[in-house]
């Protein structure tokens, strides 16, 4: 039983640019949704059309059984949480948090009650009587968060929240977020470009491009088994390798074969002959004596607790991953081999796993 | 090593501010210097006061030989890219291009302008966006066409100020690779300053770690992730950030507050801080038991967040095994890669 639905939903705006072209999703109650996608794929018009701040040119949007297509904004009972942190800066934090409830009308010890409970969820007690003014950027980002939490709403929408803050500061806000999530079990739905953070974040992930879903699933799923090229390349940092080559009948089985059989899988299941593309993770491609890709690295990145190294070969620029004391100079000759239970193959014209 | 440019003793200050404190930094004539610390640490000062935006307060800047502390900033022949992009909206990518060329003073003929312009697109393969106008490019041409400005000019150094921080994460990770590359290829120093600890440590030849306009280490970026000076560096790098744990040496082994062991004895005795980053640690192995709180997926590795003596700690773990919250594990700490640090070197465990 899903707690969101979204059947079909459209948003074309008045200069023709259709923005999210007829999405579906369903979210199930205290589910954690992210959608991850490039810059312009939709995603943010898909959270905005949720919450009422755009409306759907076609489709229909459900939130706990009851269409909420053409309710207002205001009549959504939606927290939002944006990049840009939107406090009042003539309000203390603790008039800020206490804001959407003045709003409400909601009475002063029962207000008192849970603006106390979310500053001391949040660990905001040190920083209640200071100004937005007086808060660095990740203290603002805790507040506004706090205020957005010190309701429970049915839906809790966040746009790149995390977006302007330094990089230790993100993690720790992911870890918050994740935590108050879990604890408050509000359903969210939560946009951003970056995988690091839908990976660490999502029960689900919903990759979007072009303004459609391209796969929607469990992190895992979509890391271990995407379902196009798109993807594949845009989950996973560096994104998956890919080879073109053919799927060729041989000695009673499909075979996938590319550099002049360098490159030769056998595929489990028979499969019409053609051009196909491998594909496979950096950490499933390895350095080995009897590897049958030769190439030259070409860049040593190294990453503290690994190195990404970028080889020349005849498929193409290869990534792989490798300890951070494996070291490889510019130009060295290295032979590659990948893991056969770890290749992955779509096909050439669709970009589609097979 | 033949610094091309030189900080000597660089103070900067903003009425009671002290923006930058002593800065002594060499950068060497083919080399790619990361300027690496958080908001606010004076790193875009830093950039500042080298291209002549300001002026030191103290100090001197020698460039090729040249002492430059007071020279113009037009004078210096540094190229500057920022984090937003500052293009002209409506001019096209070619006459974007071409502004710095046609500057006052710099008599190219147009023969010459067309070359460099040809150039430089050609390197960072913008050659059919040359016509089009500036607003209708995405993020990531637009950065490209920044740089292209910067590059035309031919300078004796690039400055570059957090140049991919308003771009897509996957879009960010194909530039940093891309910059490297040319770079290299153009055999021009560079500085680039960064917040980001990835950038960092991809991308530097070297890296300068800045916090409150002190420069707290500068090395290679094996040697400041490895072998950090403080707790204070050790935590602008890496992802998660390293563990911190108060020890102190007891029957042969390192132990916390509790009596919990976490690690064998190493040199060092009494009362030590001792970092270890997420890596580091397996998750079983060990003699202590913790459980983890949170265990996230990403994809080729595991994150785990896990409560152990008396404090909570981050492991990293390559993928293979499932973990779950709740799970018990044996966290076995790597006593070759921790670090041990006297308690009262900083103090950053509270912070």
């Amino acid at each position: 039983m899903s707690f969101l639905k979204l059947e079909q939903v459209c948003k074309t705006y008045d200069d023709g640019t259709a923005a999210v072209q007829g999405i579906d999703l369903a979210c199930a109650a205290g589910e954690f949704v992210v959608l991850l996608g490039p810059s312009g794929c939709g995603k943010t018009t898909t959270l905005r059309l949720v919450a009422g701040l755009e409306k759907a040119t076609a489709g229909r949007i459900e939130v706990a059984g009851k269409d909420i297509t053409d309710l207002p904004a205001a009549a959504r009972d939606v927290g939002f949480v944006f990049q840009f942190y939107a406090l009042y800066p003539h309000l203390c934090v603790r008039q800020n948090i206490a804001f959407p409830l003045d709003s409400m009308g909601v009475a002063r010890p029962e207000k008192d009650r849970r603006v106390d409970e979310v500053i001391g969820r949040l660990g905001l007690e040190a920083l209640t009587r200071l100004y937005p003014g007086q808060l660095s950027g990740g203290d603002q980002q805790r507040v506004a968060l706090a205020r957005a939490m010190v309701r429970t709403p049915q839906l809790y929408l966040m746009d790149e929240p995390l977006g302007t803050l330094d990089a230790d500061r993100r993690l720790q806000m992911r870890e918050l977020i994740r935590a108050q999530q879990l604890t408050m079990g509000v359903t969210t739905l939560y946009v951003t470009h970056d995988q690091e953070e839908a990976m660490s974040l999502a029960d689900r992930v919903v990759i979007m491009e072009g303004g459609k879903v391209r796969q929607s699933g469990p992190p895992a799923q979509v890391y271990d088994h995407p379902a196009d090229l798109f993807v594949a390349h845009f989950v996973g940092s560096p994104g998956m390798n890919f080879i073109a080559g053919e799927f060729v009948w041989e000695e009673g089985q499909t075979c996938f074969i590319a550099a002049d059989g360098a490159v030769k899988y056998p595929l489990e299941r028979p499969l019409a002959q053609g051009k196909g593309v491998l594909g496979v993770r950096p950490e499933f491609v390895r350095v080995e004596a009897a590897g049958t890709v030769a190439g030259e690295v070409v860049m040593d990145e190294y990453l503290g607790s690994c190195r990404n190294i970028h080889v020349h070969t005849a498929c193409g620029r290869l990534a792989l991953r490798v300890g951070d004391d494996q070291r490889f100079g510019l130009g060295e000759r290295v032979a590659l081999n990948f893991d056969a239970e770890q290749v992955r193959f779509f096909a050439a014209d669709t970009g589609e796993k097979l | 090593m033949a610094g091309a440019l030189e900080l000597r003793g660089i103070g900067k200050h903003f009425g009671a501010l002290a923006a930058l404190c002593d800065i002594n930094l060499q950068v060497g004539a083919d080399e790619l210097l990361v300027v690496l610390g958080p908001t606010g640490a004076g790193k875009t000062t830093l950039l500042r006061t080298v291209a002549g935006l300001e002026t030191a307060d103290e100090g001197q800047i020698v460039f090729g030989g040249q002492d430059i502390t007071h020279a113009t900033p037009a004078a210096r022949d540094m190229a500057f890219v920022f984090q937003n992009f500052s293009l002209y909206p409506d001019w096209s990518v070619r006459r974007n291009m071409e502004f710095p060329l046609k500057a006052p003073g710099r008599d190219l003929a147009p023969a010459a302008i067309a070359e460099r312009l040809a150039w430089a697109a050609e390197l960072l393969q913008i050659e059919a966006l040359l016509e089009r106008p500036a607003a209708q490019l995405s993020g990531g041409e637009m950065q490209r066409v920044a740089i292209g400005r910067a590059i035309v000019r031919q300078p004796q150094l690039f400055l570059l100020d957090e140049p991919l921080t308003n771009l897509d994460a996957k879009l960010r990770e194909a530039l940093r690779l891309e910059l490297v590359v040319l770079r290299r290829n153009l055999g021009i120093p560079m500085i680039y300053v960064t917040h980001d600890q990835a950038e960092a440590l991809s991308m530097g030849d070297r890296i300068a770690v800045l916090s409150e306009g002190r420069i707290l280490q500068v090395g290679t970026p094996e040697t400041v992730y490895r072998k950090p000076l403080s707790p204070l560096v050790a935590r602008q790098l890496g992802q998660p950030a390293i563990n911190l744990l108060e020890v102190r040496r007891q029957n042969g082994a390192w132990v916390v507050a509790e009596d919990v062991q976490v690690m064998a004895a190493t040199e060092g005795e009494g009362s030590m801080l001792l970092g270890v980053r997420p890596e580091d640690i397996a998750p079983l192995g060990g003699q202590s038991a913790g459980k983890i709180r949170v265990a996230e997926d990403m994809g080729a590795t595991w994150i785990l967040l896990v409560d152990w003596a008396g404090t909570e700690i981050h492991i990293a773990v390559e993928k293979g095994q499932t973990w779950r919250p709740g799970d018990e594990i044996y966290p076995l700490v790597n006593p070759r890669r921790a670090i041990l640090w006297e308690t009262d070197h900083d103090q950053v465990l509270r912070r």
